[in-house]
């Protein structure tokens, strides 16, 4: 979909930094050509926020690589203790952890040849995303995956939010997991 | 040529929350009149339970026709989601469901529509929620009845019947400062005459019924979140929920929490759910909203000042004369107009008389509907004191303003001309 819009509600990033981390191109380009989605601080819980976004990823299609120290499986695929443990490619990397740790994740992200450094809703480590960016990366601040993917698949819209999306164009893709 | 790009009011009115389906590319909004909705496979069945998949399972929860009225008033309000109900009751009490547990207190204006008030003061009471009133022109009668146990803050934008304005700004900063959510009806504006939430309060709701749907055909509530709170101190949408399996709403839907818990336990559990075929029509009062709102408080204001100017009346209460007290919060919330619904009062020697003269006025009228509502394309009147306000005691009407003689108009889109006909020949019959 190529419709026109501002997302402008919800964050905490002033409009020059939204302008660099959460543009809606860009947000769109990853969600469209990642596959392979690396969460760090996926929790085993299916409870917690990081368990309900990677269950709805790996619905939405992608395959999720759990990272966090305590081994074993989630959602049915291996954790590895370390983005650099990880033995296959990574398109994205999708982080829940503290502001403090972010930093040396960007140096890994960059590391692995990962295409994407995403930082979810509330974690803003602005020298980190710049880093990652410097490294070729896209960075995104500030925002949930599983949001953003909700924002243009239909999903978000299904429950009544603002997606912010306005277009009187027929989409001729049904991409749509709604 | 960029595509970024904020579009108007206007352009909102007419596509937010509408984009073409793929499939059929119809161009109105179509009414999805289905219960209920085909799951992919059982794994997907299970995650809409779950809440971790978005989409349909019931209508009592969601529905596609409902979503487009829900994401278009939450664009319109600048809120970030809406949840549609049955009726404005039911968005207020929904509200109130979501976010207090029993014990919790509200402080609320005393300038609201009666069946607000029987709801915060009786239903409420059986939930063990505590509602105290107060006179909502002073912020420090606020400060005052605020205790460690108050989690909300209530009034409505234009106080419903007298027509008070709320000053939202003075009351949301105090909120924030005590992190108290304030919670704003705004019925009688509209998100084209005022947005609550750009001057602070956390969420607004309406009773659909009036003038967003603006014809008188369907009942409807709802409730737009600013999604700017921070709830992670809120009991109710902090602390795990018995009825999700220890899910924590704020922790994993962020700034949507409210809104999901809403929708998925509230509104789940008590089915105060809103007709596909009511959000549909709610829509095609949406899409014109701007073009009626214009023309109702135009109208309104010719009407005001005729009947200032009458000798046979006593007082006229409408914030948009320069006599009304609450005339520069008008001006400052309400540029456009404050309303269409306003008050009056016919001179009269005694209480008895006032009552008599004004059930006479309403006998004689004959464009003006008399009838139990407001917000109708078509201009309607009513006595609040026998009628919409009956339930209260004295007192409260002495402190929601209602009086014996007051008679409340709201204006419709009719020939003005002929609207100030009906008045004068009305006015003319009463000794």
């Amino acid at each position: 979909m190529t419709s026109a819009c501002a997302i402008q509600l919800n964050s905490a990033l002033t409009p020059e930094q939204k302008a660099l981390f959460q543009a809606p191109d860009e947000i769109r380009h990853v969600l469209r050509t990642a596959r392979t989605i690396a969460i760090v601080g996926l929790s085993k819980e299916p409870q917690k926020a990081s368990h309900f976004v990677a269950s709805y990823l790996q619905d939405a299609g992608y395959r999720i690589v759990p990272v966090n120290p305590r081994g074993g499986f989630i959602l049915g695929e291996a954790v590895y203790g370390d983005l650099t443990e990880i033995p296959f490619a990574v398109d994205v990397v999708d982080i829940f952890r503290p502001y403090s740790e972010v930093d040396v994740l960007a140096v890994k992200s960059i590391q692995i040849g990962a295409k994407a450094f995403w930082q979810q809703l509330r974690i803003n480590n602005l020298a980190a995303a710049g880093r990652a960016r410097e490294g070729g990366l896209v960075a995104i601040v500030d925002a949930c995956m599983k949001m953003e993917h909700g924002r243009y698949s239909g999903g978000l819209h299904s429950v009544g939010m603002n997606t912010e999306l306005v277009s009187a164009r027929r989409p001729r893709l049904v991409g749509s997991t709604a | 040529m960029t595509l970024s790009h904020s579009f108007g009011f206007e352009t909102r009115m007419l596509h937010a929350g509408h984009i073409p389906d793929a499939e059929t590319g119809a161009r109105a909004v179509p009414i999805h009149q289905s219960t209920s909705f085909v799951f992919h496979d059982t794994r997907h069945a299970a995650h809409l339970f779950e809440l971790k998949q978005y989409g349909n399972i019931y209508s009592r929860i969601s529905n596609p026709t409902t979503a487009v009225f829900e994401e278009r008033i939450a664009s319109l309000e600048n809120g970030t989601g809406g949840l549609a109900v049955a009726s404005g009751m039911a968005a207020q009490l929904t509200t109130f469901l979501t976010l207090l547990s029993p014990g919790d207190e509200i402080v609320a204006s005393s300038h609201l529509y009666g069946g607000s008030v029987t709801q915060l003061t009786h239903t409420l009471k059986k939930l063990s929620l505590k509602v105290h009133f107060v006179d909502p022109t002073r912020l420090e009668n606020w400060e005052r009845a605020i205790t460690p146990r108050t989690r909300l803050l209530y009034g409505e934008i234009i106080g419903n019947p007298r027509g008070s304005i709320l000053d939202v700004e003075p009351l949301a900063k105090l909120g924030n400062d005590l992190h108290i959510p304030l919670v704003v009806d705004a019925t009688f504006a509209t998100p084209y005459l005022c947005r609550p939430i750009e001057w602070g309060a956390t969420i607004v709701v309406h009773s659909a019924t009036k003038f967003i749907g603006g014809h008188g055909n369907s009942l409807g509530g709802v409730i737009v979140d600013s999604g700017k709170f921070n709830f992670s101190s809120f009991a109710t949408l902090a602390d795990p929920s018995d009825a999700y399996h220890g899910l924590r709403f704020y922790d994993t839907f962020g700034h949507y929490a409210f809104l999901m818990k809403a929708r998925v336990e509230t509104v789940r559990d008590t089915g105060a759910c809103i007709s596909p075929t009511n959000s549909f029509l709610l829509i095609q009062g949406l899409e014109t909203l701007s073009v009626r709102m214009e023309r109702h408080v135009h109208n309104a204001l010719v009407l005001a000042r005729f009947l200032d100017e009458h000798a046979k009346v006593a007082w006229v209460s409408y914030a948009g004369l320069p006599g009304h007290p609450d005339n520069a919060l008008a001006k400052k919330y309400l540029p456009l107009g404050p309303g269409a619904v306003f008050t009056f009062g016919l001179s009269a020697s005694t209480p008895a008389d006032a009552r008599e003269k004004g059930k006479q006025l309403i006998e004689r009228l004959q464009i003006f509907s008399h009838l139990a509502n407001v917000g109708d394309a078509r201009s309607l009147v009513i006595h609040p004191a026998s009628t919409t306000h009956q339930q209260l005691s004295e007192e409260e009407l002495v402190r929601g303003g209602v009086g014996p003689e007051m008679v409340r108009l709201s204006v419709g889109l009719e020939t003005t001309e002929d609207l100030l006909w009906d008045l004068d020949q009305a006015l003319e019959g009463i000794p």
